[in-house]
């Protein structure tokens, strides 16, 4: 009744090229942001503000990044955690060795950094296709974590491999109350979900999708994939290398190499295969799970008492993301972002069933 | 010591650990030709394999009858991942599968540690690990025995696929899936032997990996030192992973002992991918790989 598609009448090019072109849709939007930006900091626990929003928050940008590439460009990449390491160590050095820039311009770039090394492994793909890539990508996660353990420089000449991140702050206001890095967090991450969602919409976006569905059928319509390609390393590693800077500074507040495991890229990928494969808000729904399954199955858990022992839970909870895994996979590819679509649809449609 | 038989030692070295490099390998060739699924879980199912012989051990059983029994497991595993993974997702993208495969590894983790503990345990095959001295250099014996059992379980596979019914049908499904398929060769049936006999040949690897690290979670490991041999070896080549596990083993431990000291050490990570990785560039397909080709 209140969600439908009558009555809006496009009169401008503007509104053509809407991100949401329902009101509906843009209003729910902006209340969802106004909410978590303004009501939630306010009301939200630090334990609910630190410990699973802005993870939560934090892994959804890696999950856009690895989408980017993987949902959009169609490259499987296991290395998104490394690239997650490119961004953080190279903030370290930018924020540490070149105080005088604001920190938002250290994180951007930071995650231009990021991207390049992206980039750079990305050329592998240019001669390589499918599973190669894969391996190619684990390449790079085992080389930058090397890297990263072999360079005392990257590490400001600290030897014991764990460097405390300095306390990031621009024009007298510092990021260091877990709201305000929650707030922080939610300014960038929102800013460069719109810029990802309004990328993959563009002629880029299309060329990528074109060279995931068909490599060659692409080339033969004139896509140039090795630009397609490329930029999608390049874009995908700006994302991860971004959020590998807030993880380290805004999240754990250290700089070091288990963080960025390749546990990490395994769950960034379980991520976006749950929330949905070539698709930004299924970045998010897929994030939110993944953040908090283990809190509910822990929860959920602790109902039995103790009669289940930590080390049973921590099974159960490896069962349980393979079993919603290879389930999703079989029974929805698309994912939660696909079921969300769904549920617009019938709303739309909504009191009637067809 | 001569350099020179220094430099044997660590090719002889590099040699008998390239050999467990392949027998990992192998699980993951094998069903890569069979049913066109670069299985991830191949080091879960190594995990798995491993932990339930060690298990059914410490019930009391003798080696024989343990092994006898874990390879009934996986067998049944086997059967129940063919039903449950692979039949629902018939058809579907390759790299699809590739993730429900990382998927069905966690599972396993999950599940083999759910049933048999997480501890480490130690396996004693019987095998003493004392070098032996062999024309002037030395030689792990344990290593030697573990050539031993690779090459008799290659000749035992080759066997098996050249000369037993299954066999050949095995060959016509790798070869041509639809044709086979159409020939009447019961595809679902044939994926079942398939991953069985990975879940014998991650029997096999289990068991002598677990002799050599204990029995624990770093086993499933052991499927990310395989995965440089297969990407060498090209994905679909038995040959190609026998002969890139050995040079993946050589040139790995050349590299740490001749390279390493020069950048610090700890590059056995990622040198075997670096390798592969170069190889790939110069022929995409691996040593051995047959060449793609593309229809639009």
């Amino acid at each position: 009744m209140f969600y439908r598609d009558a009555g809006a009448l496009k009169t401008s090019y503007a509104q053509d090229a809407a991100l949401f072109p329902l009101a509906f849709d843009r209003r729910a939007m902006i209340a969802l942001v106004l909410v978590a930006g303004v009501v939630v900091p306010l009301v939200a626990s630090d334990y609910w503000l630190g410990s699973i929003l802005l993870p939560f928050l934090i892994l959804s940008l890696a999950a856009i990044g690895l989408n980017i590439v993987t949902g959009y460009a169609g490259q499987l990449s296991l290395g998104s955690a490394a690239f997650m390491a490119v961004g953080a160590y190279a903030a370290l050095n930018l924020v540490a060795r070149v105080p005088a820039l604001p920190f938002p311009l250290s994180l951007a770039l930071a995650g231009l950094i990021a991207g390049l090394v992206s980039a750079l492994f990305g050329l592998l793909s240019l001669r390589i296709r499918g599973f190669y890539v894969a391996v190619a990508t684990l390449a790079a996660q085992f080389f930058i974590e090397w890297l990263c353990t072999h360079v005392p420089w990257l590490l400001l000449d600290n030897h014991s491999g764990v460097v405390s991140t300095p306390t990031l702050g621009w024009l007298g206001f510092e990021v260091a109350s877990i709201p305000a890095r929650y707030v922080t967090a939610l300014i960038i991450v929102a800013g460069l979900a719109v810029l990802a969602m309004n990328l993959v919409r563009s002629e880029l976006g299309r060329a990528w999708m074109a060279v995931r569905d068909h490599e060659t059928a692409a080339e033969l319509t004139g896509v140039d994939t090795v630009r397609a390609k490329l930029s999608a390393f390049a874009v995908s590693g700006f994302y991860c290398g971004v959020a590998g800077a807030l993880w380290s500074f805004l999240y754990i507040g250290t700089i070091e190499i288990e963080a960025f495991s390749l546990h990490r890229s395994f769950q960034i990928l379980f991520m976006i295969i749950i929330g949905g494969l070539g698709s930004v808000m299924g970045s998010f729904l897929g994030a939110a799970f993944i953040v908090l399954l283990p809190v509910a199955i822990t929860n959920g858990a602790a109902v039995f008492g103790s009669a289940i022992k930590p080390d049973v839970i921590a099974n159960l909870e490896l069962m349980i993301f393979g079993a919603l895994i290879v389930g999703f996979l079989i029974l929805e590819p698309h994912g939660l972002a696909r079921l969300v679509s769904h549920a617009k649809a019938r709303l739309r449609r909504w009191p009637l069933r067809y | 010591m001569s350099d020179f038989s220094f430099f044997l030692e660590v090719v002889v070295g590099g040699l008998l650990s390239g050999v467990m490099y392949t027998l990992v390998a192998l699980g993951f060739v094998l069903i890569f030709k069979a049913s066109g699924v670069f299985n991830f879980a191949q080091g879960a199912m190594v995990l798995f394999a491993a932990l339930t012989f060690v298990g059914f051990t410490e019930y009391g059983l003798p080696y024989w009858a343990a092994f006898l029994v874990t390879l009934v497991v996986m067998m049944a595993l086997a059967v129940g991942i063919e039903r449950a993974v692979l039949r629902p997702l018939l058809g579907q993208d390759a790299m699809i599968l590739f993730m429900a495969t990382i998927g069905l590894s966690i599972f396993l983790e999950g599940l083999a540690q759910l049933i048999w503990g997480t501890g480490v345990r130690g396996l004693d095959l019987g095998i003493p690990d004392d070098p032996i001295e062999w024309g002037g250099i030395l030689v792990s014996q344990f290593d030697l025995s573990t050539a031993v059992m690779a090459a008799v379980l290659v000749a035992v596979l080759s066997v098996f696929f050249s000369t037993t019914r299954i066999g050949r049908a095995l060959r016509a499904v790798a070869d041509d899936t639809q044709a086979a398929q159409v020939a009447g060769v019961p595809l679902g049936f044939i994926w079942a032997v398939v991953w069985g006999v990975a879940g014998f040949i991650a029997l096999v690897a289990g068991l002598v990996w677990g002799a050599r690290l204990g029995v624990q979670f770093a086993l499933t490991l052991v499927a990310l030192k395989a995965l440089p041999v297969m990407i060498l070896g090209g994905f679909n080549s038995i040959a190609g992973a026998i002969v890139a596990g050995l040079v993946i083993g050589v040139s790995e431990k050349l590299a740490e002992v001749y390279l390493g000291p020069f950048v610090g050490g700890g590059i056995e990570n990622w040198f075997p991918y670096a390798l592969a990785v170069a190889v790939l560039l110069w022929r995409p397909t691996g040593l051995f790989g047959a060449a793609r080709i593309a229809r639009v």
